[in-house]
């Protein structure tokens, strides 16, 4: 079970993709697990056999517990576990496994998002309240292509559970109490004119399709991988040794979850993706987290985070740093305010872009440098 | 295209997006956003999805005539005609 972001200790089996025999490679989704944040999916180390699951569905177990035995190609079945160290203890080694004549497979492994599958629609918390009570929503009657909602479930259980939006409150309560008291944050504010930003967006949606449109988010995103470049203390773990910087910028973006809530998964290489490909990205990672559907990775492996509080919100927001990493930015809710600009007070879109950041890693000055390079990226928003 | 495919197809996309709320619970006369409690990525997918059902560019310029329920079943009404 890797891990699953700071505030998670423990996960329940939920899918097993893959059946013994089969061939999987390193990033291949090979199980589910259900957790207090949602369905998440787990992927392969290493590349290899799987050789047998050493948890069955159904069974909640803590992280860095082994869940299946994956040998290398042309190894014998007993002779190399996956993760030795932490394996349980056996009777006898297993049998060499015997080349099987393709067993059936339940899911398709290769697929990196295996999506798709004919499934009921289920709402995640539906899903989550299914796997908490054991029962199959596949049972669950509804009006005809209605998805399955919590309600449904409910009315079948007896028992009278917290709700699960209990579990996600109770998670974040942990990882911010955790970040509270662990991490001396200090806190900078800015106001960013957005009026480039804005105009260079709507330009580029002239011409385009709905599918291919870009948000201002997307520019954000881009503007603060930039700006680590130039302020590399802001991008990284603080673990019990230290601060870790990280060469590779993956930007935790939080997303608020219609059930209340909200998580904060990552976008890989958000420093190397182009404009469009982010925008790609986010709207890829936003569908799949309000489906209640996502990576084990993209929730430990954040660096630094975003938090953007989009049209409807207010001026300006204080963030808590998501552990262990060692800041976050807020954007506040665009408007138009007067603001000086060639010398005279007008009209201009404009934003308030906060940082919280780690007194362990940087200070100030540091901070402040950060974010006036993502107002200075966000003025040529033709070079992001 | 008739006003009510208009309406149904409208309300089917809407409860993809927001299906907690039910559109007698709201003002189809108010700002959807608001109503719905959508944001602009959601936004941008209703308008994604709409533009692909009745075969519309639906340009960023029109989303003022899209503020409202009522406003953008109107605006399908006149461009899809």
């Amino acid at each position: 079970m890797p891990s699953l972001g700071a505030d998670m200790t423990d996960a329940t089996l939920v899918e097993q993709l893959v059946s013994p025999g089969d061939a999987v490679q390193r990033g291949d989704i090979i199980a589910a697990v259900e957790t207090q944040k949602g369905v998440i999916e787990i992927e392969a180390f290493e590349d290899g056999i799987l050789d047998n699951w050493l948890v069955d569905i159904g069974t909640n177990v803590a992280v860095g517990t082994p869940l299946a035995m994956i040998r290398e190609k042309g190894e014998s079945a007993a002779a190399a576990p996956a993760i030795p160290d932490i394996a349980p203890p056996k009777p006898a080694p297993p049998k060499p496994a015997p080349p099987k004549p393709a067993p059936p497979k339940p899911g398709p492994p290769d697929t990196p998002i295996p999506d798709d599958r004919p499934r009921r629609r289920i709402s995640p918390a539906a899903r989550r309240l299914a796997v908490q009570t054991g029962i199959d929503p596949s049972t669950v009657a509804t009006r005809s292509g209605a998805p399955i909602t919590r309600s449904d479930i409910a009315m079948l259980t007896q028992n009278d559970r917290p709700p699960a939006q209990t579990d996600m409150r109770t998670a974040i309560a942990a990882a911010m109490t955790r970040s509270k008291r662990d991490i001396p944050h200090y806190y900078l504010s800015h106001t960013v004119d957005l009026t480039n930003a804005q105009a260079f967006v709507s330009a580029e949606n002239a011409d385009r399709a709905p599918d291919d449109r870009l948000l201002l988010g997307a520019l954000y995103l881009k503007a603060i991988a930039n700006a680590v470049v130039k302020v590399p203390e802001m991008n990284g773990h603080f673990t019990d040794d230290g601060f870790h910087q990280s060469d590779a910028v993956h930007t935790g973006l939080a997303i608020s979850l219609r059930s209340g809530g909200l998580v904060a998964p990552a976008i890989f290489n958000a420093d190397t993706q182009r404009l469009d490909d982010l925008m790609t990205s986010m709207r890829d990672l936003i569908t799949r987290v309000r489906a209640g559907r996502f990576r084990a990775r993209e929730l430990s492996d954040a660096t630094i985070t975003l938090t953007s509080l989009g049209d409807r919100g207010v001026d300006r927001l204080y963030g808590i740093i998501y552990p262990p990493q060692v800041a976050i930015v807020g954007i506040g809710t665009p408007a138009m305010r007067p603001w000086v600009h060639d010398e005279q007070v007008a009209a201009r879109l404009t934003a308030t872009v906060t940082l919280a950041a780690d007194h362990r890693v940087s200070d100030g000055r540091r901070g402040a440098l950060f974010l006036n390079t993502i107002d200075k990226n966000l003025q040529t928003p033709d070079t992001l | 295209m008739t006003d009510q495919d208009i309406e149904t197809a409208l309300t089917q996309e809407l409860h993809r997006i927001a299906p907690d709320i039910s559109l007698d619970d709201i003002d189809p006369a108010q700002d959807l956003r608001d109503e719905f409690d959508i944001d602009s990525m959601d936004f941008l997918n209703l308008v994604t999805a709409l533009g692909k059902r009745f075969n519309l560019d639906m340009p960023e310029t029109d989303y003022p005539e899209m503020r409202s329920f009522n406003a953008l079943a109107a605006y399908l009404r006149t461009q899809a005609a």
